[in-house]
């Protein structure tokens, strides 16, 4: 295919001393030229791939105007998601008073680890009754965008069907600076 | 007694046809390709494993840029010209409506309008930009009016509300945001992330091994 025919036709008989042409051969080596044709492929089909974003959905509830009419978690199936500064996590289960503060509030970290959020939401879906478990979402004035979205991936990563963004409160703010500054390196 | 000979053959191989196939396949993905334009917001999304693909039509889109000043675009020219002839009537800015038509984004306040749309387009860059004020502790959240603006000129017809937020953004911002959106009780939007595989093992995974359908 890549060769063209370059004999003469007949086999026409020159005359005594009459020197023959050399024949080239006209086939080219096509191998850069497939290289660099892959290699163009290769780049257009990454940029395709890479460029499309995908959207991810979040439905907000709507705000209720009296406290009766705001929906109740079960203490049991509470689940509080802190987020701090550096990408720090905290988290606790039920209700957060002084007196369980200690052993309650955890600190966590966005890692795949044992000491990762996802293990922790792992282990507390695992021991509660599905329709009880509720995580709320609060984060501190320090956390950034990418930490909402990261923890509300975690959502539908492991998926929890009930989940709030909640405003975060005075005591758990005191209590992540307080931890944050205790031990900075320890939480990281 | 000896063996035949096997006959010598050759190791070229006719490349030509492998050629064609590689540059086939080459014009197809350059055609297809489409080529994000340069962006005056500099935003670097983050990352989720949500699979469906963001809307590119009737989108209404709020920016929140890495400082978080937050910007407003929409892709409906109609619609601007509506919104920029509201605000005509209603506040008397006595804004340039094609100027506003044309104008690929919002970066300021009501007050500010005038000046920012005499700015050429190719000057408006976001980080020379106030963007629209939504810290309500330094005065009024002025996207709650906005899209107070786009419900309205939306109504009876589907918008698609995205908010494209960038990595270091501080909640703050994206709370101001949230704000606003319940506010005009839009309760329903879409954040746009870059895709990011399942992880192997986790309950979303086996859902999806199972065939499941996901809850979107």
């Amino acid at each position: 295919m890549a060769e063209m025919d370059t004999s003469s036709g007949g086999g026409h008989k020159k005359g005594p001393g009459v020197k023959k042409a050399k024949k080239l051969s006209t086939r080219v080596d096509l191998t850069p030229m497939v290289d660099l044709g892959f290699l163009l492929i290769t780049f257009f089909i990454f940029t395709t791939t890479m460029s499309q974003p995908t959207a991810m959905r979040l439905f907000l509830p709507k705000d209720a105007d009296k406290p009766q009419d705001q929906n109740k978690a079960k203490e049991s199936g509470a689940f509080t998601i802190l987020l701090g500064r550096d990408n720090n996590v905290f988290y606790y289960e039920g209700i957060l008073d002084n007196s369980n503060a200690a052993t309650n509030f955890k600190s966590s970290n966005f890692g795949s680890g044992d000491e990762g959020i996802r293990a922790a939401i792992l282990r507390k879906k695992a021991s509660t009754v599905e329709k009880d478990l509720v995580i709320v979402i609060k984060p501190t004035e320090e956390c950034t965008y990418k930490n909402v979205v990261d923890i509300l991936d975690e959502m539908s990563v492991n998926v929890i069907k009930r989940y709030a963004l909640v405003d975060v409160s005075d005591i758990e703010t005191q209590l992540v600076k307080k931890t944050e500054e205790s031990a900075p390196g320890a939480v990281k | 007694m000896s063996r035949p000979k096997i006959a010598r053959k050759s190791t070229n191989i006719d490349m030509t046809a492998m050629c064609d196939v590689a540059f086939l396949l080459l014009s197809f993905f350059i055609l297809t390709t489409k080529f994000k334009p340069a962006e005056a917001i500099p935003v670097t999304t983050p990352s989720s494993v949500a699979a469906k693909a963001a809307p590119d039509k009737d989108i209404v889109l709020i920016t929140i840029d890495k400082t978080g000043r937050v910007f407003l675009s929409m892709d409906d020219e109609q619609k601007k010209e509506a919104i920029a002839n509201t605000l005509n009537t209603t506040k008397n800015l006595g804004i340039n409506v094609a100027a506003f038509k044309k104008a690929a984004f919002i970066g300021g306040s009501f007050s500010q309008l005038n000046s920012f749309l005499a700015i050429p387009e190719e000057n408006r860059k976001g980080n020379a930009l106030p963007g629209i004020p939504t810290d309500s502790t330094k005065g009024p959240n002025e996207l709650i009016e906005w899209m107070r603006l786009v419900n309205s000129v939306y109504t009876g017809q589907k918008e698609n509300i995205l908010l494209k937020g960038d990595n270091l953004a501080k909640y703050p911002a994206f709370k101001s945001v949230i704000d606003a959106f319940k506010k005009n009780e839009i309760l329903k939007f879409q954040m746009i992330t870059n895709p990011e595989s399942v992880p192997v093992g986790s309950a979303l995974w086996n859902n999806n091994q199972k065939g499941e359908k996901r809850e979107e």
